[in-house]
C-alpha cells in the first residue's frame, strides 16, 4: 500500500472550522446589534451562546463489536456547528454503524457519543438532529404528502408540510403514492421528512445510493441549497466525487478507523500519481516493479497496469526497452485515490464479513 | 430568511407531549388500512356476507338460543371473525413495518415506543370496532337477530375488547413471515381457527373426537366467552384457560421473535 496509515493520521482532528461564509460561526459573530438585543429580550441570548459553543457531534473512543466483528474501533471525532462533513469509505468500513450510534439507533460497545452535548436519544427527541437513512423504509400505501404529514405530527415544532415538500423539490408529486415514486423521488421524500424539525444537524447515510445521474444531481442541488443556510451536515458516501463536490471536510474511514481527516484537496493530495496502461505480451511483474518510480503493477492478460508518481519515465523505459505498445496514461481517478487510501488491496473490500447494519 | 434564523439561532427545542402521540396519526393509519382492499374485504365485507348467508337461513335462524335466537348467535360469531381479522392485521402491520424499515425511520423522530404501540392499538381498535359495527348494522337492517338490548351491547363490547388479544397473534405471524403476503396466511389460518372455534359451524355438529380437538384451537375460548352474555348458563373453566394459554403462546412467540430480530440489528 503506497500510503501507510501513519502519515495520514496527522490530519486527524486537525481540520479547522469551515470557511463557508454562511456558516454558524460567522453568522453569530456578525449578528447585527439590533438582532442580538431582540434575542436577548426573548431570553434566547445566553442559551444560544452556550449552544454554539458545543460540538455538533462529539465521539470519544467509540467502539462497536458485532460478536467477533469489530465494526468500529476507537473513533474520536469532533464536528463543529456549520461544518459539512463527508464520511467516506468502502462498504463495510463502519460508516453506517457509526451513524447509527450518533442517531441512537444502536449503542456503542464502549465509548461516548454526544450530540450538542446531549445523548443521541435526547437530541433526536428534541428535533436537533434528523437523518436521511440508507435503509429507512417508507410505507407504500401512503402518498408523499401523507408520509410527510405523519412525521410532521411527531415533532413538537415542525416546519409546514408544504414548505419541506417545496424545499425537497417534490411539491409536484405530493399526491403520488409512495409505491409509484422512483428511487430518487423516495430519497427526496426522506430528505423532506428530515427537514421537518428544521434540525441543526442533518445526517445523510449514502443518500444517493442507487440513484441515476440526474436523480443524484437533483438531490444534491436540494441539499446544497439547504447547506447554504448554515446547517451542519454529515453525509456518508462511497463516491469520492460526492465528498469532493459537497463537503468542506472529508473523513476517510477504513475498517472502523479514521485513516484521514482533512479538506478534499488534502485528501486528494495523499493519493497523487498516475496510471499507465500498456499492452505487453509476456510481461513479468517482478521486472516491471524494478523500474524506478513504479509503485504498483497489475497484469491482466497482456495488459499491464502500472501506478507511478513518474509515469513519464516508466513510459520512456517501456517504449525503449520493451515491446510495449498502446500506451495510455491517465491521472489516477478519484476512485483510485479513494481505494489507495481506504484499502490496501481491492480484495479487502467486499470480502470482509459484514454484519447487518455495519456498512 | 426565517428558516436561516431557525437553524442558526436554535430556539429552545422541546420534546413533544405524550411521546408524539396524536389522534391525527391514528386517523392517517386508519385511512391507510382502509385503502388496503384486502383488509377491507377480510374485516368487513366477508363477515357481513357470511352473516347474510348463514345468519338468515329460515330453517334455523329463529330458533331460540339462551336470551336470543340463532341469527343473533351467528351475528356475534361473524362480528368476532371480522374483529379478530382486524386486530390480527393490525398486529401484523407492526412487524411488517419493522421488516420494511419504517420503524427504523420512526426511531429518528421523537415518537416514543409506548406512543407507537398506543397508536397501533388504537388503530386496531378503530378497525375492530368498524367490523363489529358493520356486522351488527347488517343484523339490525335484516331484523333477523333477536336478543335484549343489553345483550346487543354487551356482546359487541366483548367481541371488540376480546379480539384485541389477536393483535398478539398478528405480531407473532408478522415476525414469522414478514412479507406483503402475510394477509393471505392470516386469512387462511383464521379461517381454520374459526372452524375450530365454532364460529362457522356449531361445535355441537362436530363428532365428539373433533369437538375435543376443537377445544384446543385458539378461537375456541374467546368464541365461547363472547357468546356468554347471549347463551347464559354456566361458565366452563376450559374457555378462559384456552384463551389464556393461547395468549401466552402468541405473546411469548412474538417476544421471542422480536428479541431474535433486534439481536441482529
Amino acid at each position: 500500500m503506497p500510503f501507510p496509515p501513519g502519515p495520514l493520521r496527522r490530519f486527524q482532528n486537525m481540520s479547522s472550522p469551515p470557511t463557508r461564509d454562511s456558516n454558524t460561526h460567522s453568522h453569530h459573530t456578525s449578528t447585527p446589534a439590533g438582532n442580538a438585543s431582540a434575542l436577548q429580550a426573548a431570553g434566547l441570548g445566553e442559551k444560544k451562546a452556550s449552544h454554539t459553543a458545543l460540538a455538533a457531534i462529539h465521539l470519544c473512543d467509540l467502539h462497536k463489536h458485532f460478536g467477533s466483528v469489530r465494526a468500529v474501533q476507537g473513533v474520536n471525532l469532533t464536528i463543529r456547528p456549520g461544518e459539512v462533513v463527508a464520511f467516506l469509505g468502502p462498504n463495510g468500513a463502519g460508516k453506517t454503524t457509526t451513524i447509527d450510534m450518533i442517531l441512537g439507533l444502536s449503542r456503542p460497545s464502549t465509548g461516548q457519543v454526544e450530540v450538542y452535548g446531549l445523548s443521541p436519544e435526547q437530541a433526536v427527541s428534541r428535533g436537533l438532529v434528523s437523518a436521511v437513512m440508507q435503509n429507512g423504509g417508507l410505507l407504500k400505501d401512503f402518498t408523499v404528502e401523507e408520509t410527510v404529514r405523519y412525521i410532521s405530527k411527531l415533532f413538537s415544532a415542525s416546519r409546514p408540510v408544504a414548505e419541506v415538500l417545496e424545499r425537497a423539490g417534490i411539491a409536484g408529486i405530493a399526491g403520488r403514492m409512495v409505491s409509484k415514486c422512483s428511487g430518487g423521488e423516495q430519497q427526496r421524500l426522506r430528505f423532506a421528512m428530515a427537514l421537518l424539525p428544521d434540525p441543526d444537524l442533518l445526517i445523510l447515510d449514502e443518500p444517493t445510493q442507487g440513484m441515476d445521474v440526474e436523480g443524484r444531481r437533483d438531490f444534491w442541488n436540494a441539499i446544497r441549497k439547504d447547506a447554504a443556510k448554515g446547517r451542519t451536515i454529515l453525509f456518508a458516501t462511497h463516491y469520492l466525487e460526492e465528498a469532493d463536490a459537497y463537503a468542506d471536510r472529508i473523513i476517510l474511514i477504513r475498517r472502523g478507523e479514521i485513516v484521514a481527516d482533512g479538506t478534499a484537496a488534502e485528501v486528494k493530495a495523499m493519493a497523487s500519481g498516475r496510471t499507465l496502461r500498456a499492452t505487453l505480451a509476456g510481461a513479468d511483474a517482478t521486472s516491471l516493479k524494478g523500474i524506478p518510480g513504479v509503485e504498483e503493477v497489475k497484469l491482466q492478460g497482456d495488459t499491464v497496469i502500472i501506478n507511478s508518481a513518474d509515469t513519464d519515465s516508466v513510459a520512456r523505459y517501456l517504449l525503449n526497452e520493451t515491446d510495449a505498445r498502446d500506451l495510455e496514461i491517465t491521472a489516477r481517478g478519484l476512485e483510485d485515490a479513494f481505494l489507495a487510501l481506504t484499502g490496501d488491496e481491492a480484495h479487502d473490500i467486499g470480502t470482509a464479513p459484514t454484519p447487518r447494519g455495519a456498512r | 430568511m426565517t428558516s436561516t434564523q431557525a437553524t442558526t439561532t436554535s430556539p429552545e427545542r422541546s420534546t413533544p407531549p405524550i411521546g408524539g402521540f396524536s389522534l391525527g396519526i391514528v386517523r392517517l393509519e386508519v385511512r391507510r388500512l382502509l385503502r388496503n382492499h384486502r383488509t377491507v374485504i377480510f374485516t368487513m365485507v366477508t363477515p357481513v356476507i357470511f352473516f347474510l348467508i348463514f345468519g338468515l337461513n329460515s330453517a334455523y335462524a329463529d330458533r331460540r338460543v339462551g336470551h336470543g335466537n340463532v341469527s343473533a348467535f351467528i351475528m356475534v360469531s361473524m362480528a368476532l371473525y371480522g374483529a379478530v381479522m382486524a386486530n390480527t392485521s393490525g398486529g401484523a402491520m407492526v412487524s411488517l413495518e419493522r421488516a420494511l424499515g419504517w420503524s427504523r425511520q420512526l426511531r429518528v423522530t421523537p415518537l416514543s415506543p409506548t406512543a407507537y404501540i398506543a397508536i397501533k392499538m388504537l388503530t386496531s381498535m378503530v378497525l375492530g370496532f368498524t367490523s363489529v359495527l358493520v356486522v351488527y348494522a347488517a343484523g339490525l337492517v335484516t331484523h333477523k337477530p333477536s336478543m335484549p338490548l343489553f345483550v346487543w351491547i354487551s356482546t359487541a363490547l366483548c367481541v371488540w375488547v376480546g379480539s384485541l388479544l389477536f393483535a398478539a397473534f398478528g405480531l407473532f405471524i408478522g415476525y414469522l413471515l414478514p412479507s406483503e403476503n402475510v394477509m393471505q396466511v392470516i386469512g387462511f389460518s383464521l379461517m381454520l381457527f374459526s372452524f375450530g372455534g365454532g364460529l362457522f359451524i356449531p361445535l355441537s355438529q362436530y363428532s365428539p373426537a373433533l369437538r375435543r380437538a376443537a377445544a384446543f384451537t385458539p378461537l375456541y375460548g374467546l368464541n365461547q366467552l363472547v357468546h356468554y352474555p347471549l347463551t347464559g348458563g354456566g361458565l366452563d373453566w376450559t374457555w378462559p384457560t384456552n384463551l389464556l394459554a393461547w395468549l401466552v403462546i402468541f405473546v411469548g412467540g412474538a417476544v421471542w421473535l422480536f428479541r431474535r430480530d433486534t439481536a441482529r440489528v
